[in-house]
Order: C-alpha cells, then structure tokens, then sequence
C-alpha cells in the first residue's frame, strides 16, 4: 500500500544527468508521496502525486489512517449517546454536525422544540461556522507562505471558544445538542459578549481585506488555478463553499431551510468562477452573512424552555430518516434506519469533505505542484470528516 | 500600451503589498490589542467558566458524606464506559439489607467530557470540575475513585 518515492520509466540505470533520468519530455514520470505527516495537509491524509516534471498528472489519495470505525460504533450507542461521536468528524464545525444527529433524532420522534432551543442552535451554528472559517482562512495563508494572517484569525477565533466555553462548556468539541433542545440556558453574559464580539468583527473583517484578499501575491497565486466547472460540481457532489465558487445554488440553509432559517435574512453566496479565488471569496462572504443573522438572531431570543421534555429512554419508531444541515463545508446528512429498538440498526453519514476531496485529482491535473498548496488550502479539508 | 500596462502593474502591486504592511505595521503602535497570555506564569489570575468540562468529581460536606445511591444511571448515560459503580449492601438499623455505594471507578484516560453523566445523575452526586493540567507520568494514574474512604451516604438522600 505504501509506496516508496521512486522514478518511473527511468531508461539508463545510472543517469549521467538530469534529462536521462526522466525529467524531460520523453515521458519520464515521478511519483512522490505528500503525507501522511506533512504540514501541508493539516492531518493525516496521504496523497500520491504522478508527476511529469513539476505537472501534476495525477493524484491518489490513500485513506484510513485516522480510521475510527464510526458509523459501526453508533450502532451499539443509544440515542443520546452517540451525538458526541460526530463532534470528533469535522471538530471545526462539531456543534452543526451535532445539530444534524438531534434534527434526525427529533424527526424520528416527531419533537416539537421550544423556539428558544430553535434561536439558540442556530445562533451557535452560525458561531461556530465563523470559528471555522477563521481558522480556514488563517491556515490558508499560512499555507500560501503568509505568516501573520494565522494569528489575527486566532485572536478573533479565541474570542468565540470563549463564548463557547461559557456557554456549552468546552471549546471545540461542545456537545450542547440533546434531543429535544439544548443541554443548558444560555449563559447570563452571552447576549453581552456577542455583541461585543460583533463589534470587534466587523472592524477586523476589513482588516482582514486589506491583508490578503487584496494581496497581489495571494491573487496571483490562486486566480485561475484548480479550476471547477459547474457540471462537474455537481458530478463530484461537491457542496458547501466549494460547489458555490462554482456557481452551483446548494446551500441547504436556503433550499431546504431549518429551525430558523426560513424566518432570517441572509444571501447565499455564489461565485461562478470556479477557481481558488472563488472559493476563497464564497467564504470571506460568508462570514459577513453569518454575521448578518447573529445580528437580527441576538436580540430576539425567544422566552421559554430551552429543552423539551423527552423519555429517559429513547426508542425511534421502525423506519428510515435522513436530515441534512450546512456545515462549515458543505452539507452533512444523517441517515438513520431504526428497528424500533434503543439503539439504531444503521448509520449512515454524508460528509462534505470526502465529496470535496474527490475533485481533487479532476482540478489539479495540469497545475505544478505548487499550486496543490492553494487547491488543497481553498477545498478546506479536514480528514477525520473525510475518514470517519 | 504594453508599457503602460506593466507600470499599472507594478503600482498595483506595490500598493496592495503596502495596504497588508499597514495593517500589520499599525500594530506597533496599538500594542494595547496584543492579547498573549503568559501560561502558566498566569495560573493565579486564570479563571474558567464555571460550566467548562474537566473531570468527573463527586461532592462531598464536611461530614465526609456524598449524595451518591449507586444507582448506576451515569454508568448506563456513559458512552464510553468510564463509570463503574461497585455497590455493596448495608445493614439497616431495621436489620434489613440496603443497596449503596461501595467504589465509584471512574476512567479520567477515557472520558470525553460529554457531560452526559452528570445530566443523567437524580441525586446531583456528581460534577464537573474545572481543572484541565490531567498530565500524569503513568496511565495507571489516571484510574481515580471519587468517593473518599469512609465517606457514606447524606441522610435523607434517596
């Protein structure tokens, strides 16, 4: 499985120089081995790149090093246990994936939440969703050789791990989500940090800009590189900010709305150039309108419980349910087949990273290799979300 | 016109560079928004939220008494079997056998801090602490017993 770096098609066993050891255009090809532990990859995701001097000719991405068995272990969890599982899929946007399971959950059980509970999910979602695309664009730059724009983005993303902590009790992995509601209240000094936290943002969004969106080296280097038509969007699957750079309408906040979604103002997002940039616009875009609903959400939180009552036990009816929310990535859908039993018979997740993952190899073929940095940075992979 | 593009060029890029230069360069006369904490020379004024996750406590009075029954409802919440009650029985001044609580074992290498014993727990016997330095030489550390010896249970608790 593992395969050394070795050149292809060399013809001469001992090369007296460069061009007879397959460098130049007589077909010579190189494979060599990105990962696993490379810092370019954010996690432990393995690829194999044919090259044909520094062109890309093909990528294989080799899976299952962080392997963990989820859906399989799901099974033998009962339904409030196996909510926190998925926090450890895709950690960057934990809380949404959370809200997923619950939405299937209470579906099954045919729920009715408390607007309370409804306001408060979607107020974390969208914080969550920030924090994420913070870190995306941070990491992102840093990736593309900018080192500052990575500690701007954690200063502003430490602000919501705080509101977090506060809040649901932990930074990153929150499970805050039961079924039926939310596990506590809000905390008496959240109304008071958001807003404060809304302040600070939307100074520092501009900030942000200034720094490296309008950055002639940044635009260089990702106009024009891994680009997406829309047909194969669609054909690869790919959803979230990945599939709107490629002008594909898939926000599942719009088409299939939930909880609150249907009642806020927000605009989906859709570039139609297909390329890095493009990606890397949807996003900066989209923490505006996260933004946007935070606003009109935080002073409009609804009196009342912020759980509704459900059995010690939960038991889903014998059937199948599927839900799916937008995650900071793209779309994740939960499908449940229940036998009627205290834990369920199947389950089944779609991630938005192994979609978004699979383009990879179509986009890149063609590039040198030093785009794959700005490709990979703006596809926003996180590999336990694509290994599970 | 090949010229006057290429000038366009260079302008263009020397004040998009400079743009990114002030950004970061205003910070060194703002030094009032740089936000470093200097762990752990900062432990004293350090203060977590009081809902953060850490470990599993359980709370005992001055009494040397917890509100633990040994029920076993945070052994069946947990999903990752962290919790194992061991119950034993006592002798009831009417002579009759009664369940309590003899070891409660909990795993800290295991737990995920999902807080889904303590939500589960009707006597409100255990909580979760707001200590996070869990680093330890050997695993074998991590294996705690939350009730302290010679502790029983609070009267009245059932």
């Amino acid at each position: 499985m593992y395969r050394e770096t070795q050149i292809v098609n060399t013809q001469n066993n001992i090369p007296s120089n460069a061009e007879d050891a397959g460098f130049a255009a007589d077909g010579g090809e190189l494979v060599i081995n990105v990962g696993p532990q490379h810092p370019a990859t954010h996690g432990v995701l393995h690829l194999v790149i044919t090259l044909q001097g520094e062109t890309i000719q093909k990528i294989e991405p080799h899976l299952g090093y962080i392997h963990r068995s989820i859906e399989k272990m799901c099974e033998s969890l009962s339904y409030r246990q196996f909510i926190y599982v998925t926090s450890r899929m895709d950690y960057l946007s934990a809380h949404i994936n959370n809200h997923a399971c619950a939405l299937c959950i209470e579906k099954g059980l045919q729920l009715e939440i408390p607007p309370r509970a409804q306001v408060i999910r979607v107020l974390m979602g969208e914080l969550t969703r920030i924090a994420s695309h913070e870190l995306w664009w941070g990491a992102m730059a840093m990736d593309l050789g900018a080192f500052t724009p990575f500690f701007y983005a954690f200063r502003e993303r430490e602000t919501i791990n705080d509101i977090m902590e506060e809040t649901c009790g932990a930074r990153l992995t929150m499970n805050y989500m039961v079924p039926g509601g939310v596990m506590y209240d809000l905390h008496p000094n959240f109304q008071k940090r958001v807003k404060d936290f809304i302040q600070l943002f939307n100074s520092k969004i501009d900030e942000y800009d200034d720094l490296v969106t309008s950055n002639i080296i940044f635009q260089n280097r990702t106009k024009g590189v891994g680009v997406l038509s829309k047909e194969d969007a669609v054909s690869f699957g790919c959803t979230g900010p990945v599939g709107r750079g490629s002008g594909v309408q898939c926000d599942i906040r719009k088409l299939y709305p939930y909880e609150v979604y249907d009642k806020v103002q927000f605009d989906e997002i859709i570039e139609t150039g297909g390329d890095s940039f493009s990606r890397y616009l949807v996003r900066v875009k989209e923490l505006r309108q996260s933004i946007r609903i935070i606003e009109q959400l935080i002073d409009n939180i609804p009196e009342g419980d912020f759980q509704a009552k459900t059995k010690a036990v939960l038991k889903l009816p014998k059937g199948e349910f599927y839900s799916r929310v937008e995650t900071a990535r793209g779309e994740f859908g939960v499908y449940i087949v229940s036998e009627g039993g205290t834990t369920p018979y199947r389950i089944k997740f779609r991630s938005p990273g192994f979609s978004n993952l699979s383009a990879l190899d179509h986009i890149s073929r063609g590039c040198k290799i030093g785009d794959l940095m700005a490709i990979m940075g703006t596809l926003d992979l996180v590999i336990p979300d694509i290994d599970r | 016109m090949f010229i006057k593009q290429y000038i366009s060029d260079v302008y263009h890029t020397v004040a998009s560079l400079l743009k990114g230069m002030r950004t970061t360069g205003s910070y060194f006369v703002r030094p009032k928004e740089i936000i470093t904490q200097q762990y752990p020379d900062n432990r004293a004024q350090m203060k977590l939220p009081e809902r953060f996750r850490g470990e599993v406590v359980m709370e005992h009075d001055d009494n040397n008494e917890h509100a633990c029954t040994g029920c076993t409802a945070c052994e069946l919440a947990c999903p990752n079997a962290t919790i194992k009650i061991v119950t034993k029985f006592d002798i009831t001044p009417e002579g009759k056998k009664k369940k309590a609580l003899d070891t409660f074992v909990y795993h800290l290498e295991l737990c995920t801090m999902c807080n889904l014993c303590v939500e589960a727990c009707p006597t409100s016997a255990i909580k979760m602490a707001q200590t996070f330095e869990h680093s330890v030489y050997d695993r074998s550390q991590l294996l705690k017993k939350l009730n302290k010896p010679g502790s029983k249970l609070r009267a009245g608790v059932e």
